[in-house]
């Protein structure tokens, strides 16, 4: 049985549709990658997934219990952890209490703050630094960092490596396939598709709110993604709303 | 000397609008709510230490220990039922709400009370005070006042960085979408906010209520003055709450010494000048700055 099932989900921002009769499976540890343009939908999805983002129609089904209707809050305790977009730490707090807000509040487990600290060693010195001090690297670690705190079952990554320095995005990455390899189970949104084929299990791209390309990294040559992402050939298209 | 002696009753008096103003600055920072029915919350702790004396003999002191959890759960059930709703709709509808809320509030006085003005005993300490000399004297139920108005605020610190509460309540002031995220529910989150609110406002009321008459008519005068306090100290700040209602009642105080008459107008003025000053130097708009801001612990 497939960890999260999103069935023929509809999201909207006013009367602008974004995400369109998306269904979309995850499987308990593998690695799913969503590819597209800007505009595309993928953080809508990522953010209906998670709760932050309302469902016009369609399901989300997490571990057999259709969550469409809960809250976030809700969902965070049921085992699902958004990594939003541009971080959003509490700056004022310090990147401890960034952790601990979400160990209060998440599922029990095995990540704590200092399993946290020791799979992101840039971050021991600055534990007691406020957030907003940090660079984008060190607010991306612990952005993910607070994620873990709550021991999701399923890890959602909105654009992890926007706006951070190429040394910092390799920092990011190598501690997310070390994630990945210890069986946690990842939806990421990532911009960069040659990261994106690398890290996951599954390679699924979006156009005009749809999936209109899904396969193993392996199976997909990068033109055939490039295309679909700029929805180029024929095939890939997205058919009319 | 009297204007040395003016100044520190101006300063003791602070204590007692940043008692005041301490729910206040608290609902604003957390949720950007400005609560006129401030003043008339801490009116209905007063009342009710009157009641619980005339009724069961309690000195005003013991009343609170019936007061505040009772303030605490008023103010709960009060933002689960009312507030949290009229949050939904935008900025404007809590302005209106807690209009009315005090319009009722103070109508509903009026009937039970009548318009007659009532007084808390203080006790021997509200005759006590120390005379420095023939022009300098300090009231000692004003040092009282100004005590736990400083304990409060400590208190607050303290619940705000070392507790989870208090982590939630930064957190959800800061950024209530996502703290959901991590797992906060804001609606509770906003509803303790105001529970503490609300049982600051009814302490504030009790110690207002010993240190002068009141009548259903002076909440909403209690609510400018608090206003003024959390304006001039820092909209969201909690200990510049304390320095708020210092400055205004050093003004008023100031104000009364040059003549009687100036007491209110002084603090106004003070308030006028520090609101123009905070809109033309606070990012060069009339927009209201800043969320709860504590002295935070964080090293950089």
């Amino acid at each position: 049985m497939s960890l999260l099932a999103v069935e023929s989900l509809d999201a909207s921002h006013g009367l602008v549709s974004a995400v369109r009769g998306v269904s979309l499976e995850i499987a308990e540890g593998e690695t799913l990658a969503l590819v597209g343009a800007n505009g595309a939908g993928k953080t809508t999805l990522l953010r209906t997934i998670a709760g932050a983002h309302r469902a016009g129609a369609g399901r989300v089904v997490f571990a057999g219990e259709d969550v469409t209707r809960v809250p976030p809050y809700t969902r965070v305790k049921l085992g699902i952890a958004l990594v939003p977009e541009g971080r959003r730490l509490f700056g004022e707090l310090t990147v401890e209490e960034n952790l601990r807000l979400a160990g209060d509040n998440g599922r029990k487990g095995p990540w704590n703050v200092e399993a946290v600290l020791q799979a992101f060693p840039l971050l021991q010195p600055l534990r007691r630094a406020r957030a907003a001090n940090l660079s984008g690297g060190e607010q991306q670690a612990a952005a993910i960092g607070r994620a873990l705190m709550s021991n999701p079952r399923l890890l959602l990554l909105d654009e992890v490596s926007l706006g951070l320095a190429p040394t910092a995005v390799d920092d990011v990455y190598r501690s997310l396939e070390r994630l990945i390899e210890g069986g946690t189970t990842v939806l990421i949104v990532e911009q960069d598709l040659g990261r994106a084929m690398r890290v996951a299990d599954r390679l699924a791209c979006m156009l005009e709110g749809r999936i209109v390309l899904e396969g193993r990294p392996d199976e997909l040559s990068r033109e055939r993604v490039t295309e679909a992402y700029f929805g180029l050939h024929a095939g890939t298209a997205p058919g009319p709303a | 000397m009297s204007w040395v002696n003016a100044v520190i009753h101006g300063i003791l008096l602070g204590g007692v609008y940043a008692l005041l103003a301490t729910g206040l600055s608290l609902m604003f920072g957390v949720m950007r709510i400005i609560n006129l029915a401030h003043g008339s919350l801490a009116l209905i702790g007063a009342y009710s230490a009157y009641e619980l004396k005339v009724h069961a003999g309690m000195s005003p002191y013991v009343a609170l220990v019936v007061i505040i959890p009772g303030a605490l759960v008023v103010g709960y059930v009060l933002q689960r039922t009312l507030l949290e709703r009229s949050l939904r709709a935008g900025p404007l509808v809590p302005l209106l709400t807690t209009f009315g809320l005090l319009i009722i509030i103070g109508n509903l006085l009026l009937k039970i009370f009548s318009p007659d003005v009532h007084s808390l005993d203080p006790g021997a300490i509200g005759s006590k005070s120390w005379r420095i000399s023939s022009e300098l004297s300090i009231p000692a139920f004003d040092v009282l006042i100004l005590g736990v108005a400083i304990v409060v605020l400590g208190g607050l610190q303290l619940l705000l960085t070392r507790t989870r509460i208090g982590r939630e309540l930064r957190a959800t002031a800061a950024d209530p979408d996502t703290a959901e995220l991590v797992g906060i529910d804001s609606r509770t989150v906003y509803a303790r906010a105001t529970a503490i609110a609300v049982a600051t406002a009814a302490l504030a009321g009790v110690f207002f209520g010993m240190r002068s008459t009141f009548d259903p008519a002076s909440g909403p005068t209690q609510l400018i003055y608090a206003f003024e306090a959390v304006v001039i100290g820092g909209l969201g700040s909690l200990w510049g709450t304390l320095f708020g209602g210092i400055v205004l009642g050093v003004a008023q105080t100031v104000g009364a010494q040059v003549d009687p008459s100036y007491f209110a107008l002084f603090g106004h003025l003070v308030f006028l000048v520090v609101l123009v000053a905070r809109a033309l130097l606070e990012a060069g708009t009339l927009g209201l700055p800043a969320r709860l801001r504590i002295p935070g612990r964080a090293a950089t």
